[in-house]
């Protein structure tokens, strides 16, 4: 089949229209129909209007918000309805105003919400030891499971002397 | 200067290569997009100071400006995949390039930061330790914008957590030509990953060379993400394998008569257009993996894919040229590289 508007080229763009209830068909080449623009759809969509679809759908923002009180980032200005319009943060600052109304659209993204790799070495060293200390309750409650007592035991008082050292830290 | 396209990693005749990209940036310093020139500029120096002594393992880096460079050098960039096309457009941006290539730090593209290290080959895993090893040297002169609950903070939600992209160039002639690849590509999308035609659009994929990437960079670590990676790769390796055995042993005269065409092309023609010899390069590839065809090493037809493309031909001539002037160019350099 040729294109229908340079009659020259193959045509492999094949487009139905429906206009009162009267159906056309059109068939163009590539560059045809990049030049009548059909195709401009697929060519300016990106992936931050798919999130900023996800913003507004509703299920991701349980938190309706009023206009008048649109949170806003304090560094670069920017707004929540405008997050939602964009799909992107301004800086990190956003992360922070906007907080855990986010994690509905983590959970959509990524399924989870909360990060479990690389720590950085300046920010790390608490994080590190709640980690340790949480990997080792879940240990506890297994060897509990497996009836191995003297196991659980010392586990318990390691936990207890993390959590005590943790705390002397923070004051 | 060659970096990945030396092409002597593990598993280099499927394989092309590993890279991983970290997404970093920089605390309370608005993003990129809507960062001032001053302070664009104040982050190009700290990156670049960050990395002056170098990193174990991958030596000295060079800082480049975007704003100091022409159209076509910031193009031979993105061929090379050293830049992205969108920091090629960024004038407040930079690209800290390693001597050998191998690592690339982009400056203010999306995000401050983004490391990237691309090896020949299946070393994801490599590729992610060299690159920790930049973010530990560049952290220690800048605070990183970081979460506990969320990680390394990003511009785009879809990369907070680790900011990390890990992804590999495969080569999968024998899938494609059996009707298999689409299989493929609907269960790799199934487990948290993408894959896409790295040349070509949509579903018209030309010259069978495919990226899977990570897609999920919240929740997972770094090493969780680098073994899912490794291993859905090695079990495409071990169906394309097995698919280059059926092709051979059930149409072993059609494919020599294929490739042996394809090498008559490369080496004889007089114009070649980019996307055929995309196509042609898919089949001397093959034919070399196959033991068909005999001495051509993996860097060549490496160097033949990057170096024919549209701003590398004409850096190569040192003028601009029509696109009629560049396809008998690029006939020119394929013929001088087989």
């Amino acid at each position: 089949m040729q294109c229908d508007e340079c009659g020259k080229k193959p045509a492999t763009v094949h487009i139905t229209k429906v206009e009162n209830g009267k159906k056309t068909d059109i068939h163009l080449c590539d560059q045809c129909a990049m030049q009548k623009n059909v195709l401009s759809l697929s060519t300016n969509f990106s992936i931050n209007d798919l999130l900023a679809g996800i913003l507004s759908s509703g299920a991701a923002s349980p938190i309706k918000l009023d206009p008048i009180q649109d949170t806003k980032c304090a560094v670069c200005g920017l707004t929540y309805s405008r997050f939602k319009e964009t799909g992107r943060f301004g800086c990190s600052g956003c992360y922070m105003v906007f907080g855990e109304r986010l994690n509905p659209l983590f959970k959509r993204v990524h399924g989870n919400t909360a990060h479990t790799g690389k720590i950085p070495n300046k920010a790390g060293g608490r994080i590190k030891v709640m980690r340790e200390i949480e990997k080792m309750k879940q240990e506890l409650e297994q060897a509990i499971k497996n009836e191995e007592y003297e196991k659980a035991a010392s586990l318990r008082d390691r936990i207890r002397e993390m959590c005590k050292a943790e705390k002397g830290d923070v004051k | 200067m060659k970096g990945w396209m030396e092409g002597n990693g593990p598993q280099s005749n499927i394989i092309l290569s590993s890279r991983t990209r970290l997404a970093r940036n920089i605390n309370e310093l608005p993003f990129p997009d809507t960062l001032d020139a001053e302070r664009a500029g104040s982050v190009v120096k700290t990156v670049s100071d960050s990395l002056e002594g170098g990193v174990p393992d991958i030596g000295r880096f060079e800082s480049h400006r975007l704003q100091d460079l022409g159209q076509l050098e910031r193009q031979v960039l993105v061929e090379r995949h050293l830049i992205s096309p969108k920091l090629a457009k960024q004038n407040n941006g930079a690209a800290v390039i390693s001597d050998d290539s191998i690592a690339s730090v982009m400056v203010n593209e999306e995000d401050h930061i983004r490391i990237q290290v691309i090896l020949p080959g299946l070393q994801i895993r490599k590729a992610w330790e060299l690159a920790s090893n930049m973010d530990d040297a560049m952290e220690q002169r800048m605070e990183y914008a970081y979460d506990e609950r969320w990680g390394y903070l990003t511009c785009c939600p879809t990369n907070v957590g680790t900011g990390m992209r890990a992804s590999v160039m495969i080569h999968l002639p024998a899938l494609n030509i059996t009707g298999n690849i689409n299989k493929i590509l609907q269960a790799v999308t199934q487990i948290g990953l993408t894959i896409r035609g790295l040349y070509g659009e949509g579903t018209d994929i030309i010259g069978n060379v495919f990226q899977i990437s990570n897609q999920i960079t919240l929740g997972r670590a770094e090493e969780e993400i680098v073994e899912n990676l490794t291993g859905v790769t090695m079990q495409i390796i071990g169906k394309e394998k097995e698919a280059r055995r059926i092709l051979l042993e059930n149409n072993r005269v059609q494919i020599e008569d294929r490739i042996w065409r394809s090498w008559g092309i490369m080496k004889n023609a007089r114009i070649m257009q980019s996307q055929e010899c995309l196509k042609l390069l898919s089949d001397i590839r093959l034919g070399v993996d196959l033991g068909i065809l005999e001495d051509i090493p993996v860097s060549v037809l490496n160097e033949i894919m990057i170096d024919t493309q549209s701003a590398s031909l004409q850096k190569r001539s040192g003028k601009e040229l029509t696109a009629a002037e560049r396809d008998i160019a690029r006939a020119e350099l394929i013929r001088s590289k087989l």
